[in-house]
């Protein structure tokens, strides 16, 4: 005979304001099986733990029912509050009577009847609840790291520094992201490759980290502790353990004539690259859309005069298979592309560039090395006009609907650079609002207006027209004195929304971790887990979470290395024992369940079964590894048989709600 | 502030003018920009405060080109060109009140005319 405990919690008023908590108690208490039914102000709180620790003492209770918020919430606090109790603690059940209930009712009597039903259907499934025991599961202790900019940098230093080995998956042909294009920093102007540039060479020296550059993540298999990760190589025609970096090849390549990504296309580089000088991993890469040898089969230069013979021209794309116990992103940002905004030119006139764009003319290492001029006319530019929330704070199709965070403080940066460096160029700023939330934020945009006169104007460009005679005609307004302005300007610069990286949602379905409408990654929880997804194992680094600054990044990189670190430490993880299992008498071997395991959890074996006239017969089986298996549930829809059944959520259990919820 | 002219503006635009970040956009795009003593940002403004009677006593309702650029480029869907049109509507419908009535309709009656413009003269000549 069954001895079921109900407690029913008010949550503060969360619940007890919509639903009549006293009735739901007082009618559960009715429920076959049911031998005690209490209300409490917070069930979860120390006292109320007590509350129900005591009733399965008291009462020898045989199964525990709480009518409180979500599971995801407290079904862990409830659960290891029975196993204290000494009850197994898959013998509780939670009804959600307040997300699914209190929170979206209004009339006090509806959703106090739902509550009653939600706690009923609880209570009929604890009647079917077997004592269920965890298995432990063993941790690979090595990370994986997608992305190579200063998050998965930061990221995978912090946990080598740990004792773990690293792995880094880069997709460029070298590690070092947006953070090795910026050219100074805020808000303290130091140079950005000054301070990145020995972060990347002590990442490629250090010993427990392997850096996979040119390479992707091609398929990932697997569960916490043990992911099972394809990386794919791309081919460089070159041999990364031969080519010594010494950039000939890249010098005598005839095909000269290719867009720089590095330089934002702002000039152009040879066939055979390297992206730059302080590039990690310093080896050439061929790109095959221009070499004539690769297009033509034509030229071979480069392997004439490779003294260390690396160049490789049937070099394929390889895939390697590595075991992970643990996997942070760290994918990273990219300007948004700017074709729909006419208005600002951008496509028409080559002196309008993006402030990324305006980093790389401004750098020692840029197409001018480090002298700003104009890209149409290589002139000095003596107006300059930037423009704010460029597809930033848009409510279209255009736009983002966020704001990116760092425009306001790099185009700060940028006007104070370019009033210290050219004191006769006037800089005008149109902006929305500046946001400068930081430490020593606000004093730097102060500096800007104050000490180098920069001039701020509340308003927003509205139209971005080129003149004959090279200048730009920046029509714009300034609402504080309420005029309509003309600027003549040199150069336009847009500080376009950031987006993150194209890579990350295919990532994310591999990852089985969610996004958010813009893409982001979805961490944990918004407040008190920042830095892990929903998927356990899985954790996240830098602007693949949310728009953010370098401080900011490195910060998040560091938790999420912590947070990785907690979880290789461990030897073993206690595992979710709610997994699937198959009837073998009833299953037909019919292949169903292999075809939906999204964690490949499932086999078929021949086993050999005693027929009913004593003779033997061999028969092929599904058998689940329940160390793999996430108890998705997945092949027990799949099965035509019924064989397959989920421990902790069988069928049997599942229609007992319903009916409970139907009678 | 009259409650009741703002409700009819607001209704007729289909407006929502508290999406309106206060940018600018429309006034630095606007070709009409000097013509006009109110602005298209002002427009906006004012028509969120109530503010309905200056405008329509304004000339700047008809200076307005309608030609949409701020409806086109504002990043916030605010759509000022319909709040104008909106005002300048109010003020059309009121000036010399009712000019049209329905009685008047049937002697008007022209087998030509399509019905869509006894629709448009009942918005434009009626309160």
């Amino acid at each position: 005979m069954q001895r079921i405990g109900v407690f029913v919690c008010h949550c503060g008023t969360n619940i007890a304001a919509t639903v009549d908590v006293k009735a739901v108690a007082e009618a559960l208490g009715h429920e076959p099986g049911v031998v005690i039914s209490q209300d409490y102000q917070y069930m979860c709180s120390e006292s109320g733990q007590q509350l129900v620790k005591n009733a399965i003492k008291e009462q020898k209770l045989t199964g525990v029912v709480v009518c409180s918020c979500s599971p995801r919430m407290h079904e862990n606090t409830f659960r290891k509050a029975a196993a204290s109790a000494g009850l197994n603690p898959y013998l509780v059940e939670i009804a959600n009577i307040r997300e699914q209930c209190s929170w979206i009712h209004k009339d006090i009597a509806t959703a106090t009847d739902k509550a009653i039903i939600l706690g009923k259907a609880a209570v009929a499934k604890v009647h079917l609840n077997t004592p269920l025991n965890s298995m432990e599961s063993p941790v690979v202790k090595r990370a994986l790291v997608i992305g190579g900019g200063i998050a998965g940098i930061q990221t995978a230093l912090d946990i080598a520094e740990a004792g773990f080995e690293v792995d880094i998956v880069e997709k460029q042909p070298t590690i070092g992201g947006k953070m090795a294009q910026i050219d100074k920093t805020f808000p303290t102007l130091d140079c950005a490759a000054c301070i990145l540039t020995p972060k990347m060479v002590e990442a490629s020296q250090n010993e427990k980290i392997t850096i996979h550059s040119f390479s992707e993540v091609e398929d990932v298999k697997g569960f916490v502790g043990n992911f099972t990760v394809k990386i794919k190589k791309k081919a460089r025609y070159v041999d990364e353990t031969k080519c010594t970096g010494c950039g000939l090849c890249t010098e005598k390549c005839p095909m000269k004539k290719v867009p720089n990504e590095f330089n934002m296309g702002l000039d152009n580089r040879s066939a055979v690259y390297i992206p730059f000088a302080q590039a990690v991993p310093k080896v050439a890469t061929i790109d095959p859309n221009y070499c004539m040898m690769l297009k033509t089969g034509k030229c071979g230069v480069c392997s004439k005069v490779c003294s260390a013979g690396a160049i490789d021209y049937k070099q394929k794309d390889t895939i390697i298979e590595q075991k992970y116990g643990a996997i942070v992103v760290a994918t990273g940002f990219n300007p948004i592309n700017l074709d729909k905004y006419d208005e600002f030119a951008y496509n028409q006139c080559p002196d309008v560039v993006t402030s990324l764009e305006l980093e790389r003319l401004m750098n020692a290492a840029g197409p001018n090395g480090g002298t700003l001029l104009r890209p149409s006319d290589k002139s000095h530019p003596h107006t300059i006009v930037f423009v704010q929330c460029v597809g930033s704070r848009c409510d279209d199709e255009k736009g983002k609907p966020y704001c990116s965070k760092i425009c306001c403080m790099y185009t700060a940066k940028h006007a104070m650079l370019i009033r210290e460096k050219y004191p006769d160029t006037e800089v005008y700023v149109f902006y929305i609002d500046v946001r400068t939330p930081g430490k020593n934020f606000d004093e730097f945009y102060r500096r800007a207006v104050e000490q180098y006169n920069v001039h701020y104007i509340k308003g927003m460009v509205g139209k971005v027209t080129p003149k004959s005679d090279g200048k730009i005609d920046v029509q714009a307004s300034d609402l504080l004195a309420n005029e309509q302005l003309h600027i003549d300007a040199d150069m336009v610069v847009l500080a376009a929304a950031i987006e993150p990286d194209k890579t990350a949602r295919p990532l994310a379905t591999m990852l089985t971790t969610q996004m958010d409408t813009n893409d982001f990654f979805t961490e944990a929880h918004p407040k008190l887990r920042p830095v892990e997804s929903a998927t356990a194992g899985i954790f996240l680094s830098g602007a693949c979470q949310g728009p953010k600054d370098i401080p900011e990044t490195v910060a998040q990189g560091s938790a999420a290395a912590a947070k990785a670190i907690g979880l290789l430490c461990k030897n073993s993880i206690t595992c979710n024992p709610c997994v699937a299992h198959s009837n073998e008498l009833m299953c037909n071997g019919c292949s169903s369940c292999e075809k939906v395991c999204p964690y490949g959890a499932i086999t078929y074996i021949d086993k050999e079964f005693r027929m009913p006239d004593r003779t033997t017969k061999i028969r092929r089986v599904a058998s689940v590894n329940p160390a793999v298996c996430q108890g998705c549930g997945a092949c027990t829809v799949a099965c035509p048989s019924g064989a397959m059944d989920l421990s902790g959520f069988s069928n049997s259990q599942i229609m007992a709600e319903v009916d409970a919820i139907c009678k | 502030m009259n409650k009741n002219l703002k409700e009819q503006v607001l209704r007729s635009s289909g407006v929502n003018v508290l999406k309106c970040m206060r940018c600018g956009k429309c006034s630095g795009t606007c070709p009409s920009y000097d013509e006009m003593e109110y602005h298209p940002h002002q427009f906006v403004y004012m028509v969120e405060k109530g503010d309905i009677e200056t405008l329509m006593n304004s000339k700047s309702i008809y200076k307005c080109l309608t030609c949409f650029a701020c409806v086109e480029r504002c990043p916030r869907g605010v759509e000022p060109a319909k709040v104008v049109e909106a005002v300048r509507l109010a003020a059309v419908r009121q000036q010399g009140n009712n000019h049209l009535k329905p009685t008047d309709i049937p002697g008007m009656l022209d087998e030509d005319l399509p019905q869509q413009a006894i629709v448009t003269a009942f918005r434009k000549y009626a309160k």
